[in-house]
């Protein structure tokens, strides 16, 4: 694709609701670039996904190829790289990637998802690689027979530690909640676990360590002990909106919770710009690969009946 | 486009083609089931184009049962883990993601 020609539509991000848009927009005929950082978003970090209609189970790497050579198959255009920036026009909106590339479209995608909220701690990006990791898929291969943690109590920390529960000696759950959160079918899986160890009502105060992370200091005793000595901690403790600079600069419109307002065609408060996915206030708060994918699609539709209208 | 120069080393040729290298050595650890990973790929591929002649660029796959001691060995934690080797010591860590050109730049710094 080259840089000067004139877009119908970017969809910035390669999740679930950028791939589907993508495919609807390649079947619509438009003339669509997509560009986005890791194919697949979070979802491509999903150690096992069980409630995609059309799958049993499955990974999220394995979601991830599937949506995407469906994409591509259609005709759609995917190149990897970061959005910079964003600026509007007269009629049309410019968008600068990190690497400097420039292309003109009428019509802009927002589908950048979230990003993991990180736990606040002093030394925590000191200890990223060196015994904190936001991804139990990507890395906990690399903790065999080793003693872990999981912080959160969530889908996403449950499933993790059923994971990490198959690779790792002990898998500890640590959870601020009174009791965990995740889908009752997860939940029996856990406390079917004889390695998993459940610790509620719990914080992470302090992350101790040189070189790497060796021990956790709570925010109340565990077992008389105040301190957790372990090999690495994988934090699930949700996730927020991943957005560049550009939105507060194009003017959109956020809630409360700085995701994005669309209405029911997943259009913003700026003409030209539509937003799809985890990154909205679309799903009811639900945010999961299936409603994502049916933003994208419907997102799709209402870009197509604007460009025709043009 | 020219070829990437990037080579796939296991165990056996990793003190040869790194430890002794005359040339600094990026390793990337890295595994297949790791998203970022796969993403970095074609990244380090242009990037043994680019800085051809001043740094080598290599990667070590530890799913390889075989290679699992040199992830042990470096501490490998998190992936994909890129470790810039000079003199057979490490001299510098990239930790995730990097754009081609943050890298390069990144590298370049250091080798100066």
């Amino acid at each position: 694709m080259t840089s000067s020609q004139s877009l119908d539509l970017v969809i910035v991000g390669t999740g679930p609701a950028g791939l589907t848009a993508a495919l609807y927009a390649a079947r619509y005929k438009l003339n669509a670039l997509s560009i986005g950082q890791i194919d697949g978003g979070l979802m491509s970090e999903a150690h096992k996904i069980c409630n995609f209609p059309t799958e049993l189970s499955i990974s999220g790497l394995d979601l991830t190829s599937k949506m995407k050579a469906n994409a591509l198959s259609q005709g759609a255009i995917i190149e990897n790289g970061k959005v910079k920036d964003i600026t509007k026009g007269e009629n049309s909106f410019e968008v600068i990637l990190d690497n400097k590339e420039k292309y003109f479209t009428k019509t802009i995608l927002l589908a950048t998802g979230t990003k993991h909220r990180q736990l606040g701690l002093k030394n925590e990006n000191k200890f990223i690689g060196r015994g904190i990791s936001y991804c139990a898929t990507c890395d906990g291969m690399l903790f065999k027979n080793k003693i872990v943690a999981v912080i959160g109590g969530s889908d996403s920390a449950l499933t993790s530690a059923l994971y990490l529960a198959e690779i790792a000696s002990k898998v500890y759950i640590i959870y601020r909640g009174k009791a965990l959160r995740g889908e009752p079918a997860w939940l029996e899986k856990i406390n079917n676990k004889k390695n998993i160890e459940i610790i509620l009502n719990t914080n992470l105060k302090n992350l101790i360590g040189e070189e790497k992370l060796i021990s956790v200091e709570l925010d109340q005793p565990y077992q008389n002990q105040p301190l957790l000595n372990l090999d690495g901690i994988f934090v699930e403790i949700g996730t927020e909106p991943d957005h560049g600079d550009y939105i507060k600069n194009l003017g959109i419109e956020l809630d409360n919770n700085n995701y994005i307002k669309v209405d029911s065609s997943q259009k913003t408060n700026i003409r030209g710009i539509w937003a799809a996915g985890d990154i909205t206030n679309a799903s009811n708060n639900f945010r999961q690969i299936i409603t994502a994918c049916a933003e994208g699609a419907i997102a799709a539709e209402s870009i197509n009946r604007y460009i025709q209208l043009l | 486009m020219t070829e990437s120069k990037v080579i796939n080393l296991n165990i056996d040729e990793f003190k040869k083609e790194v430890l002794e290298s005359k040339l600094p050595v990026l390793v990337d650890f890295w595994a297949p089931w790791c998203m970022p990973c796969q993403m970095m790929a074609p990244i380090l591929d242009s990037l043994s184009i680019a800085m051809a002649g001043k740094i080598k660029v290599a990667k070590v796959d530890i799913e390889n049962p075989s290679n699992e001691v040199l992830a042990v060995v470096y501490q490998i934690q998190s992936i994909p883990n890129m470790k810039l080797f000079k003199d057979g010591k490490v001299i510098g860590e990239f930790i995730g993601l990097r754009e081609l050109e943050v890298i390069k730049d990144e590298i370049e710094q250091l080798i100066k």
